[in-house]
């Protein structure tokens, strides 16, 4: 087993010493947002005491260093992904508004009417509707890769889909509700032999391993502050320098502008054509800390790690009885979903399921759709339950969902 | 544990696992859907209503034992039941779910719904116990909104 002290870096995050109605906390939601570490908090409250002021604005000495710290996250996310420049950086609120941004604009600047988008059926709501609202307002049309029982891409599926008319292809890196690792970087590759630009939702793929932009050469890549240990409310999009170029601007207002004439108005370039009004400025700096925060790790070894705590659930998890795993891929990350039958072969229903977990043995886990309503009609359930794992989780959090799920087991059976 | 089994009573898991009048009634003159996005709670809710009376209620759908349960009783409680009669046991049902002090033995005809006053410990289940009992309002005032109690 690699070294790796769980026990040292729970102690970075106070909430984990918390009691959560009587009861110390295991967080299995990790997938829908993760906690922070004292470390973003000092450096929240310390910004926000001593250092804080609006940036790109002030000409005063506070202004010039809150402006020059939040440009030195941008540099750190740049090196965090490998892009080339800090113009290929863009501040956003989150995933979800990234996609927006690139749907809005480089969508309805290239896409039209006699073009198609391609998808998967695994993707989060965030990267299917603003395509659909883009395919409603051009008339081009979405195409869907197809998965198979596993939670896998069909691969040859999706090289059928490939023609004349795909202008864009968008995939999650990492499955919310499924947990599976796509082969992003194949699908890329096909795609742009075919001169096929490729947006990539990393959302659930950054806070479990490098991502590195020029690796995998991916047009747009995205991701969210708070589910990388940052605050809400801040988000990145990665674009390769000559697309954002050749976007117009997403959002009209300050800061984005060169000048403003009643007539007509000119724009800055990236990233700044894409920040509109004051950002969220300790948004920026919780980021930045982040990185400084993910620094110290090697992320093999976090990847090492949680591959042996998703080994230990699985293991746990399928020899109960009447329980089923969905998403089974052969490369997935510690993210486990499954639903549980009574011993008469009754499905028990996620919210009960969750809410025993909560009240009994104080589990925090995600119960329902999971933002993915139709992935979950394709593996035909309508409320699944989520546990997701995350760099500070440990053994002991698995035998206590283990425990729960007994619990709401001997309640239910006949 | 004990606070759990109050919850969720044998009558509960009972009705739960095997819903009462789980069905598409024959001449349903109202109908009201409700839906909880968040936990996954659906119903359809089917009535035939005349004279002023609940002739016969039924629904189908799918959600946690609380929710089904609750549809379960509550179209087993109101079928023949007049629409004020139906509207006062909503409202007792509501009183049992968020207040320790309300007696409800009185009232003839809700002993079984009784069974829901373990949801008091449990607060974030009265919309699960409740939505049933919202969409009848809906259906019984022709609502055509999709109903939610998150």
């Amino acid at each position: 087993m690699l070294a790796f002290d769980v026990d040292k870096i729970r102690q970075d995050f106070p909430i984990l010493q918390v009691k959560v109605q009587g009861k110390p906390l295991v967080y299995l939601d990790n997938a829908a947002s993760t906690q922070k570490p004292k470390q973003i908090i000092q450096r929240l409250s310390e910004f926000y005491s001593t250092e804080y002021s609006s940036v790109h604005r002030g000409i005063h000495r506070l202004s010039e260093q809150a402006t020059e710290n939040f440009e030195k996250s941008r540099e750190k996310i740049r090196r965090f992904l490998n892009a080339k420049q800090v113009s290929e950086i863009v501040f956003v609120r989150g995933t979800t508004e990234a996609i927006n941004l690139v749907a809005q604009t480089y969508g309805r600047r290239y896409i039209q009417s006699s073009d198609e988008i391609i998808i998967s059926h695994m993707e989060h709501h965030a990267n299917i509707v603003p395509w659909q609202l883009l395919c409603e307002a051009t008339g081009a049309k979405l195409r869907i890769i197809p998965i198979n029982d596993d939670g896998e891409l069909i691969f040859e599926k999706y090289v059928e889909l490939l023609n004349k008319k795909t202008k864009l292809v968008a995939l999650c890196h990492v499955s919310n509700t499924l947990g599976t690792i796509n082969p992003i970087k194949q699908v890329i590759v096909l795609a742009h032999a075919n001169n096929i630009p490729v947006l990539i939702d990393g959302a659930q793929a950054v806070a479990h391993q490098r991502v590195d932009v020029q690796d995998l050469d991916c047009d747009f890549y995205c991701f969210s502050g708070h589910k990388l240990f940052a605050p809400t409310g801040i988000g990145v999009l990665y674009g390769k320098q000559h697309l954002f170029e050749s976007m117009p601007p997403y959002q009209g207002g300050g800061n984005m502008i060169t000048e403003v004439r009643l007539e007509k108005s000119s724009f800055r370039e990236a990233p700044y054509k894409f920040e509109a009004g004051t950002p969220h400025i300790a948004g920026v700096i919780g980021l930045g800390a982040a990185i400084d925060y993910l620094d110290q790790f090697n992320f093999s070894a976090i990847q090492a790690y949680e591959k042996e705590l998703l080994d230990y659930a699985m293991s746990q998890l399928t020899a109960l009885p009447g329980l089923q795993v969905i998403g089974t891929a052969k490369e997935k990350v510690a993210i486990l979903n499954f639903i549980v039958h009574d011993n008469l072969g009754k499905r028990i229903h996620g919210h009960d399921i969750s809410d025993i977990l909560n009240s009994e043995v104080g589990v925090a886990v995600r119960a329902g759709q999971h933002c993915t309503m139709p992935l979950l009609q394709r593996f035909q359930v309508d409320s699944t339950v989520r546990a997701s794992l995350a760099f500070y989780n440990t053994k002991h959090d698995i035998d206590q969902l283990i425990q729960g799920i007994q619990i709401v087991q001997t309640l239910f059976n006949k | 544990m004990s606070e759990l089994r109050e919850l969720y009573q044998e009558m509960i898991l009972d009705h739960g696992r095997h819903p009462r009048n789980c069905c598409v009634i024959p001449h349903a003159n109202r109908q009201a859907q409700g839906f909880n996005q968040l936990c996954g709670d659906q119903l359809t809710l089917y009535l035939e209503t005349g004279d002023n009376r609940i002739k016969n209620i039924g629904f189908t759908g799918s959600g946690c034992a609380i929710s089904m349960a609750s549809a379960s009783l509550m179209s087993e409680t109101l079928k023949g039941k007049t629409e004020q009669e139906a509207n006062l046991f909503f409202q007792f049902f509501h009183s049992l779910l968020t207040n320790a002090e309300a007696k409800t033995t009185t009232i003839v005809g809700f002993e079984k719904l009784a069974v829901f006053s373990g949801v008091r410990l449990y607060p974030a289940r009265v919309k699960c116990a409740t939505l049933a009992w919202h969409t009848l309002q809906a259906a019984l005032n022709q609502r055509k909104e999709m109903i939610s109690t998150e």
